[in-house]
């Protein structure tokens, strides 16, 4: 049984802190961990294994630990934590062991883990006696130095430009020197830090590696190092003591604790182990050449030291090659990275030369060469048996290496036995791949503060309270917050939208229109440029006009619409689609500057500074005139498509007669900080006329009434505008990105999707969107032709329909297809796709 | 993650970056007069070495500007950045 000695250590013993393991009380003292609080009160924090339920406990002194991995419940909740890399703080601690290793997530983490970004010219990961010499040697030079170290001991080295960060890992390393360091700032918090070193130092130390043998995963078989570990920093120290070791820092360990000494080296092995109260009664201790020949050795705790291997997961992270060396039986760098080095233990300096025996005799299946995952040397035999040679396949087959510990002290015994049952030298399999992150890392830690409503920005008009005061509902499209439908008492969303759907085709109606891209296109050569990029021309366009346009990639493909304002003989400007507006403009931008220099065009996104209202219905007209009474609104003087600066009750507007509805509508822009005001002016104005206000479900139904697409909705970037039916806004004459590829063979195929409406023979039925279509009302296989892109309730209609794209659609119209659904096959028939107002005599009202 | 040398504000961070796919694909001169093949290759082939490659990057959120770099595929290692419509670098 350990126990703890009455002086000594780094522990502060004039202080008691509350520890508990599964309800019951343990001593510790300030600068314990958990494992070395356990040990001392003559516990192992027992549990059982994953697979054969076998009793484990504490074996290792830190990070590497494969068996005593805790539930910490308070005062921060985390699974599966390595005991001894567990600090006690101030405050207490209490954790449970778990059968089988298991982990237990509880509720949200609701601290506040925070980020931070650092440069520096220097980071030393690892503060043992080549960290710190290293980093002293760099902070003499005048370096900026960053020193990471996951324990909590003091680290020494000081300067100006010295940040020591101590409770902190380094869990990950990647290109150019980018590490990542999760660094524990209370018990509860963690600072994830993103490092970019011009230099970094990897200064990780060694672990070391248990010797296989059999019954070598009983609790008070224990690494030999750990020992001395809880000796020295934690006063705790078995009482009858032995060391099975294959080198000479076992015997160091032997020295230090008087402990009976089974050295490999003169031809002794372990075959087997007893279990006795607080710990181990007994080894049984027999000749490598005689195995059966076993005497007992009594002794409560027995350390193992089967050689150290380097902590290289950093230098793995980027590919760092490692070689086998056969002195101290370990994989050491072979040759560090650019702006890295790799020093001291973690290099293969310092480490103790092995005489290896890497199959001990006896029970093999009782041999554990992975503690966590709980694999023997006999699953690693079945392995090679069953043909496998591969180290990666080896591993894949017996999961040794894959636990949460991620095989740290298991990785290279596995490698060197399925070596020498393979009948090769040991590291001739080579080892497996360490990725990022080194220790588990919780999500909360990483999302930090961008949780809840800090996960995404948030962006909403400047009429947005507005929205809100009336009870809108809203719709996320992209970032923005748009008013979905404004449902009245008791209404449903159907009822709401039939509401606004009628209201705009029967009186007056207004939507907020603020989020639609804007981007304002100036220079000399802007026409030029918006021709080469739209489909129809823009030069002929008359100043104070405006024009509906398309632009496709140069695949053809329809990438966004939108309507080009001419404001000045070199100014557009132009709108986009509310989710496409930050890649139309970089899709601007990339052509300005990679292909066509010299074109004088300078784009500024002023989405954000202007907002828009539509005021539509055929008495939009009796809403506005009120308040813009120097402006003749008559179809005449104020035609489709044209646009005219005017003070819209006294604030300064810009209006353009521009319908997403096929009616008569009036698109008000005023700059952002006035849009609330120009939203309660119309309002007011509109209040006589019984003024309703639409959201973007209603602006849907409209639309797709008068057969208007939806980039993004009835096109997929496999649409080009002759599948739309809209030849009529490609251009004959000049040419235009993407105009080339419309007589590419496959997009001049007559089998293509095209453009369509539906209307479902019953016309109760509304189709989902994404709704498959087929030619027969029989039982699968059938073919595909097409697929329902919208689908609504229509008041103008007084029915539901559809849009849709189907297989030779524009010849198809009055043909009927089929929707097979869970519910049923739902028969449809084909129409054109303007289902409303064919003729657009509503348009001026 | 890649520091990468932005021609205009020096090195910084990948994430501030878009990729823009193989440099010197330049879009035809004439795109009327070409056949559908040298279409394809302007639209759909790209190469893919192992190795040194030579791509277009845009500093996104930074000064919005492009620029090629000489990436290698394997290592990562980056040879040096230089200006749209000029060669690469030695």
């Amino acid at each position: 049984m350990m126990r703890r000695l009455a002086d000594g250590g780094l522990i502060d013993r004039s202080q008691e802190l509350s520890v508990r393991v599964d309800g019951v009380r343990v001593p510790a003292h300030p600068g314990d961990t958990l494992a070395s609080a356990a040990l001392a009160a003559g516990g192992w924090l027992q549990t059982t294994s994953t697979v054969h339920g076998r009793p484990r406990g504490i074996m290792s002194a830190g990070a590497e630990e494969a068996s005593a991995l805790v539930q910490v419940e308070a005062p921060w909740s985390e699974p599966l934590v390595a005991a001894p890399a567990v600090e006690i703080p101030p405050q207490g601690l209490a954790a449970s062991t778990l059968p089988g290793l298991r982990g237990r997530l509880t509720g949200d983490d609701e601290a506040r883990h925070d980020r931070r970004h650092a440069h520096c010219d220097v980071l030393v990961v690892g503060a043992g006696q080549a960290g710190t010499a290293a980093a002293r040697e760099a902070a003499g030079k005048g370096a900026r130095v960053i020193v990471a170290d996951r324990d909590f001991l003091p680290v020494d080295v000081d300067g100006d430009q010295v940040t020591v960060l101590i409770r902190t890992t380094a869990v990950g390393s990647y290109d150019d020197n980018f590490v990542v360091l999760v660094q524990r700032l209370s018990p509860e918090r963690r600072r994830v830090w993103h490092v970019r070193a011009a230099e970094l130092v990897i200064a990780t130390g060694a672990y070391e590696r248990p010797l296989v043998f059999p019954g070598n995963d009983r609790p008070g078989v224990m690494l030999a190092s750990a020992l001395r570990t809880y000796r020295e920093r934690f006063a705790v120290a078995p009482e009858r003591p032995a060391v099975f070791t294959n080198n000479d820092d076992g015997l160091d360990v032997a020295r230090l604790l008087d402990a009976t000494v089974i050295d490999l080296r003169r031809g002794r092995t372990v075959v087997g182990t007893e279990a006795g109260p607080g710990g181990l009664a007994a080894v049984l201790v027999a000749p490598v050449d005689a195995p059966d020949d076993a005497e007992r050795v009594e002794c409560d705790v027995l350390g193992m030291s089967g050689g150290f291997d380097p902590v290289l997961d950093l230098h793995h992270h980027r590919r760092g090659p490692v070689r086998w060396d056969d002195r101290r039986a370990c994989f050491v760098p072979d040759g560090a990275l650019t702006g890295q080095r790799v020093v001291g233990s973690a290099a293969g300096e310092g480490l103790p030369e092995v005489a290896a025996g890497w199959l001990l005799p006896g029970d093999e299946a009782a041999a554990y060469v992975d503690l966590h995952r709980d694999v023997t040397v006999a699953d690693l035999r079945r392995a090679v048996d069953a043909g496998l040679s591969s180290i990666e396949h080896v591993k894949r087959y017996t999961l040794a290496g894959t636990g949460a510990d991620q095989g740290r002290t298991a990785k290279t015994n596995a490698s060197a036995i399925s070596a020498e049952l393979l009948g090769r030298r040991a590291g001739g399999v080579g080892t497996t791949t360490t990725r990022p992150p080194v220790e588990p890392v919780p999500f909360a830690v990483l999302a930090g503060r961008a949780r809840g409503d800090r996960f995404d920005p948030v962006r909403t008009t400047p009429i947005h309270d507005w929205h809100v005061e009336q009870g809108a509902v809203f719709e996320d499209v992209g970032q923005w917050k748009r008013p979905w439908f404004y449902p009245r008492d008791g209404e449903d969303m159907d009822a709401a939208v039939l509401r606004e759907c009628a209201a705009a085709r029967e009186a007056v109606a207004m939507m907020d229109a603020s989020t639609l891209g804007k981007i304002d296109v100036q220079g000399a050569d802007a026409a030029e440029f918006l021709n080469r990029l739209y489909t129809n021309a823009m030069d002929t366009l008359k100043v104070g006009r405006g024009r509906y346009f398309l632009m496709c990639r140069a695949d053809g493909m329809v990438f966004d619409d939108g309507v080009a304002l001419r404001l000045a003989e070199d100014r557009f400007l132009t709108t986009t689609t509310t989710g496409n507006a930050a890649a139309v403009l970089d899709w601007m931008e990339e052509w300005l500057q990679t292909e066509w220099p010299d074109l004088r065009v300078h784009l500024t996104s002023v989405t954000e500074q202007l907002a828009t209202v539509a005021v539509v219905g055929p008495r939009a007209r009796d809403l506005l005139a009120p308040l813009v009474p120097s402006l003749d609104l008559s179809a005449k003087s104020f035609p489709f498509m044209a646009a005219h600066d005017a003070a819209v009750g006294g604030l300064a507007a810009r209006i353009a007669r521009v319908s997403f509805s096929g009616e008569l509508a009036f698109e008000v822009t005023v700059p952002g900080f006035h849009g609330h005001e120009l939203w309660r002016a119309l309002w007011a104005s509109g209040e006589p006329l019984g003024v309703t206000a639409y959201g973007t479900e209603t602006m849907h139904v409209l639309r797709a009434e008068k057969g208007y697409v939806i980039v993004g909705q009835e096109t997929d970037g496999t649409v080009t505008p002759l599948d739309l039916g809209m030849d009529w806004i490609v251009s004959k004459g000049k040419d235009f990105v993407g105009k080339r590829a419309l007589r590419r063979t496959d997009t001049t195929r007559a089998d293509r999707k095209q453009l369509v409406g539906l209307l479902p023979i019953d016309p109760h039925v509304r189709l989902p969107e994404g709704a498959q279509l087929v030619d027969v009302d029989s039982a699968p296989p059938a073919a595909m032709i097409g697929h329902v892109t919208s689908s609504y309730q229509s008041a103008a209609l007084g029915r539901t329909f559809a849009l849709a794209m189907v297989r030779r659609g524009s010849e198809r119209h009055g043909e009927t297809v089929y929707a097979p659904l869970p519910e049923g096959t739902f028969p449809a028939t084909i129409a054109d796709p303007v289902l409303f107002d064919p003729q657009g005599a509503r348009r001026d009202g | 993650m890649l520091l990468i040398p932005c021609p205009w504000c020096g090195p910084r961070d990948e994430i501030e970056f878009r990729y823009g796919g193989e440099a010197h694909v330049a879009y035809p001169a004439d795109p009327p007069a070409v056949d559908d093949l040298e279409l394809a290759r302007y639209i759909f082939y790209r190469g893919n070495p192992k190795g040194r490659f030579q791509e277009r990057w845009v500093h996104q959120q930074g000064c919005r500007r492009w620029f090629n770099l000489v990436r290698d595929t394997v290592t990562h290692e980056i040879a040096g950045s230089y200006l749209p419509g000029q060669g690469p670098p030695a």
